[in-house]
């Protein structure tokens, strides 16, 4: 066995250890500043669509049938901005962490220049999931602030909201994060994703209406979609639904759940194809 | 700085690298020279500490790859085959982050980037992104980010291939200048003429073996006659002639379009064949090279 002959120049290995996931949050950041105007439009004008439209328009039509008592005691509104707040949470999380894992494997690799670089496949792992969460912690105050504007949801009730929120959308980005993975080469991935997953779970998710009122053999969508989790634990938070507390902790348990399987199967299969 | 005893890489059945032996010196240019699927890549990814090994032993600066990656990688300048720089940030950022990977301090980096852009001589390019570079701007751009961490060694996988022959001059010349510097070099290519410029040393492989080992000099004397005279009577004909150019040289090799005839004297072997009567289209005297060693051993050439 002969001895380590690496000099101890410039790299603090100690240091990269330590901070290797947040090197490659930065990068994400960076890469995500060039794309800054098309989040914040995004982030802004999707919910302010919605709000017009639906809230508003739809809205009033949901008031006039339901009379002044509303959906479970408040306005549509305030009925449906728990839900919104879940999906732009899940959208954006999602966003960041399976475009730059499929683009990182296949497209420009660059999943593999880092992995040239004194990070390790976990740290990889961790930097990408950094990145969202920052970009879905930012996307919660954004929409967040929009709603409270539009009083879609009470100033006091938003720090709950938010992280509500912000649970579902890590939960689904990690999981999403580990279906990327897989993926060799994009046949479709995004078109079957947003076809086939997100399109049936923001319908039946009790986003526009109460889950009890769909068909029963549509209600599972909502039971593994992590919007329904997120919103009805919102609108306990919110207004008040009435949530039993072992089904908040049910939500709960399920969201953290979602995100630590994802991200192990995701680190798991990152370092794997790191090394093929 | 790299010692390698049986190193081997299988896929199932197939052995991508068959138990090879090498060692590479501190500030020595170190080639492999094989054609397309020899094993090089598969072996440069093995120093390189990114796929583990099936068999054998392998030492970067002393340690083990497969439970060192993280510390050999930092002494690492890796120049992948195919360029994996971000297109969307500018020449200046994919040298900054690239730094920040291995955690260097932004100030340092500052100052490390607008040296190595300079270097490679992109300066009027600093602020252009990635995608409107040239092949050759490319490559040189992903050689200044392998440098970045200022390495002990410099892998580079394939530094030419695709580049217009003016790229790769330019290339070569900013290789030189490192080699000069003492930093190592490890290069992998399938250009005879790239392995004669660059490597002090090489290593011919083909299908996971080495075939030989030595400087690009000494594997043509060994290997080779001092000179080559290339004869082609259409390829047709080609096949017809050389039983009858027998005992011309030391040894002579038909392939479909041409006839190699090795010898000490390559004009005076053109002149026997004249003066037996044959009349080749074409004719060429000269010097012996790595390509000759590579149609010796194998029985093919490079590009095949």
């Amino acid at each position: 066995m002969s001895t380590w002959i690496g000099a101890t120049k410039l790299v603090d290995l100690g240091k990269a250890r330590r901070w290797g996931a947040w090197y490659v949050a930065e990068y994400r950041l960076r890469n995500m500043s060039k794309w800054w105007s098309a989040i914040i439009a995004f982030g802004i004008g999707n919910p302010v669509l919605y709000l017009v439209s639906i809230g508003l328009g739809i809205g009033s039509l949901v008031t006039k049938s339901t009379g002044s008592h509303g959906i479970e005691g408040v306005s549509y509104l305030e009925f449906l901005a728990p839900a919104l707040l879940a999906t732009a949470c899940i959208q954006a999380a999602m966003d960041e962490t399976s475009f730059p894992v499929l683009e990182g494997f296949t497209w420009t690799r660059f999943l593999f220049a880092m992995n040239a670089t004194s990070l390790t496949g976990s740290q990889i792992t961790g930097g990408i999931m950094i990145a969202s969460f920052i970009r879905c912690v930012a996307t919660a105050f954004m929409y967040g602030g929009i709603l409270v504007a539009f009083s879609a949801i009470n100033i006091a009730h938003l720090p709950a909201l938010m992280l509500a929120s912000i649970f579902a959308g890590m939960g689904f980005a990690a999981v999403m994060m580990a279906a990327a993975s897989f993926v060799r080469d994009d046949d479709g991935f995004f078109a079957i994703v947003g076809r086939f997953i997100i399109a049936p779970m923001f319908m039946f998710s009790g986003t526009f209406y109460p889950i009890e009122k769909t068909p029963i053999y549509l209600q599972w969508i909502g039971w593994i979609s992590p919007l329904w989790h997120s919103t009805n634990m919102g609108r306990n938070l919110s207004y008040g639904h009435q949530v039993a507390p072992w089904l908040m902790v049910v939500h709960f348990a399920y969201l953290a759940a979602l995100y630590y399987i994802g991200f192990r199967v995701a680190a798991r299969q990152f370092k794997k194809r790191l090394a093929e | 700085m790299i010692v390698a005893k049986a190193l081997t890489k299988t896929y199932g059945d197939f052995k991508a690298v068959d138990a090879i032996d090498f060692k590479v010196k501190r500030g020595e240019a170190f080639g492999l020279l094989g054609p397309n699927g020899a094993g090089k890549s598969t072996t440069m990814r093995m120093i390189g500490a990114t796929l583990q090994r099936s068999g054998g032993d392998l030492q970067i600066l002393g340690k083990d790859p497969n439970t060192h990656g993280p510390e050999i990688r930092a002494h690492l300048g890796v120049v992948p085959q195919q360029d994996n720089l971000d297109r969307e940030l500018k020449v200046w950022e994919n040298l900054f982050i690239y730094g920040r990977y291995f955690g260097l301090s932004r100030k340092f980096l500052k100052a490390k980037v607008e040296e190595l852009i300079g270097f490679v001589k992109l300066e009027d390019k600093r602020d252009v992104k990635v995608d409107a570079l040239s092949g050759g701007m490319k490559r040189r751009l992903t050689i200044a980010r392998g440098l970045v961490n200022e390495p002990e060694i410099l892998m580079l996988d394939e530094p030419t291939t695709g580049l217009d022959p003016q790229a790769r001059h330019v290339l070569w010349d900013r290789l030189f200048r490192l080699k000069e510097q003492g930093v190592t070099l490890v290069i992998t290519t399938h250009y005879m003429d790239e392995a004669e410029q660059l490597c002090d040393r090489l290593i011919v492989m083909d299908k996971g073996k080495i075939m030989a080992e030595g400087s690009p000099a000494e594997l043509i004397r060994d290997y080779s006659s001092r000179e080559v005279v290339e004869v082609r009577f259409g390829s047709a004909k080609n096949a017809e002639v050389a039983p009858h150019l027998e005992g011309l040289g030391e040894r002579i090799e038909v392939l479909p379009d041409r006839i190699l005839i090795y010898a000490e004297n390559g004009e005076q072997v053109l002149h026997q064949i004249t003066t037996k009567g044959f009349e080749p289209l074409t004719s060429l005297v000269r010097r012996s090279s790595l390509e000759d060693v590579f149609l010796r051993l194998t029985g093919r050439t490079l590009v095949d």
